[in-house]
């Protein structure tokens, strides 16, 4: 059994580690914070600010789950079922962009009709206020009449 | 690091009976404690799993949107306070380290530590959920709903003037503190003049300028301009400097580069066709993960009444890190969020 290795039932964290491990997630959030200001387009890269965004988050959830998740310590087969999942999330997304791509952006041009007909209302009643001003609101609120 | 337990009854169970002296917490089926916990661990795993692909569809449904029409995105995204977001980002690592904490903890068998740390953690949640209540109010009341709430009247009614007419409303506010400025300059200068005369000498003391703001145009470097010219000059220029007034004083207040003024989408000529779809998203995703920020909280609060109870010892702590597991997930789910709500 692999009891001498785990200790009690399981290996133990040190404090010090826990603290050292969130400051460095707190430290890469200020990155990509940082990061989010800077444009990357001089490299012609498109969306290289996404990729660098998601890149440094996927770091920070590296960090999460390899020591406050406990997975460095852990069975493989516990990280494997991780990483699997991971995996079929990427596969949804991968293939639900292929498909996308592969159509047209836009079925209905414009305004969906009903978004229309509710910014035609929008639109109506914002005239007939300015049309009629003097016995919707205060007189005080308009200085220009 | 590894801690070897002598004391404990199952250390070396494997293989003889174990029924005259199990611990409590064991269950008879299980050959021993580590067993049972590795099952716990592995079970809750899975579901992690589950959630994961959960908030897979989300992601998908994100990915889809954004890649069709990223206009949308970049436009919504100025309307999230990357302060806030990035506020409750620090405060669930932080919630996260207090769980992980709690849990090396409760393995040392340090129990009143381990109750400090839980009751940290839900502060945690509960901050986090307190942030999450400030920026959707703050939605809620200027209309920047999902869907087709999106459209509606927004309650906030400032946000709903024209823009020509917020602009009217900030004249005529300037034009009423003109007019209690220029009563007051009216009666200093009247006490002024039955004052006598300076000498020719005397140096002019002005007040320094203040640091922000463009060199100038301070506040009261105008009062100065103002008081001189209103002397010699027609009403009419003296009113177009008065007028003036609120740029420069907003001038003064903000600093130069800043994004000043955001019009709502639905009074915004640029604003981008299906804009509400980003909030439609925003909400679908952050709402659920706040659902299970609710969700992590009353299992924090679960644990921390066992614990108080001495349910847990260090041989027997697997509800301490398989809800901390939860919790580390929550995080997890954030950790994605973030950038890809408020850093676009």
């Amino acid at each position: 059994m692999s009891n001498h290795e785990h200790g009690a039932v399981d290996h133990i964290v040190p404090l010090k580690m826990l603290v050292g491990t969130c400051a460095a997630l707190l430290f890469l959030t200020a990155v990509t914070v940082w990061v989010a200001e800077l444009d990357f387009n001089i490299m012609n890269i498109p969306s290289m600010n996404l990729i660098v965004a998601l890149s440094v988050a996927t770091v920070k959830v590296l960090i999460v789950s390899m020591i406050f998740m406990h997975l460095r310590w852990d069975r493989s087969f516990i990280g494997f079922i991780f990483v699997m999942s991971c995996i079929l999330v990427f596969l949804f997304i991968g293939f639900a962009l292929t498909d996308t791509s592969e159509n047209l952006p836009d079925i209905i041009p414009g305004n969906t009709p009903d978004v229309q007909l509710k910014l035609d209302a929008l639109e109506a009643a914002t005239a007939e206020a300015a049309a009629a001003p003097a016995h919707t609101e205060t007189q005080g609120d308009d200085p220009d009449h | 690091m590894t801690q070897i337990e002598a004391g404990m009854t199952h250390d070396h169970g494997h293989g003889h009976d174990d029924h005259h002296d199990h611990p409590a917490h064991l269950g008879h089926h299980w050959q021993d404690s580590t067993q049972q916990f590795e099952a716990g661990k592995l079970g809750m795993w899975l579901f992690l799993t589950t959630e994961i692909l959960l908030f897979g569809g989300l992601f998908v449904a994100y990915a889809v949107w954004r890649a069709n029409h990223p206009e949308i995105f970049l436009y919504g995204s100025q309307f999230l306070d990357t302060f806030w977001g990035g506020l409750n980002t620090c405060v669930l690592l932080i919630s996260s380290m207090t769980m992980a904490m709690a849990v090396t903890l409760a393995a040392r068998g340090k129990m009143v530590a381990v109750t400090i740390c839980l009751i940290l953690t839900l502060m945690g949640a509960g901050g986090f959920m307190v942030i999450k209540y400030i920026e959707y109010t703050h939605k809620f009341h200027e209309g920047l709903l999902p869907g087709m709430a999106f459209y509606d009247e927004p309650s906030a009614s400032y946000m709903w003037l024209p823009l020509d007419q917020q602009g009217r409303e900030a004249e005529a506010q300037a034009a009423l503190l003109a007019e209690q400025e220029s009563a007051e300059f009216a009666v200093t200068t009247q006490r002024e003049s039955e004052m006598p005369a300076a000498p020719a000498d005397a140096e002019v003391w002005t007040q320094p300028a203040a640091a922000t703001g463009p060199e100038g145009f301070t506040d009261s470097k105008l009062k100065v301009e103002t008081s001189e010219l209103r002397m010699f000059l027609p009403d009419s220029v003296i009113a177009k400097v008065e007028d003036s007034k609120p740029l420069l004083e907003y001038a003064e207040d903000h600093a130069p580069g800043e994004h000043i003024h955001l019009a709502h989408p639905l009074q915004d000529p640029e604003r981008p066709v299906n804009a509400q779809k980003f909030f439609t998203i925003y909400f679908l995703m952050t709402g659920l993960h706040g659902i299970h920020v609710i969700v992590g909280g009353i299992v924090i609060v679960w644990l921390m009444v066992l614990t108080m109870m001495g349910r847990f010892s260090r041989e027997y702590y697997t509800p301490i890190d398989l809800g901390g597991l939860y919790w580390h997930i929550v995080d997890v789910i954030w950790i994605f969020l973030f950038p890809l709500f408020y850093l676009i």
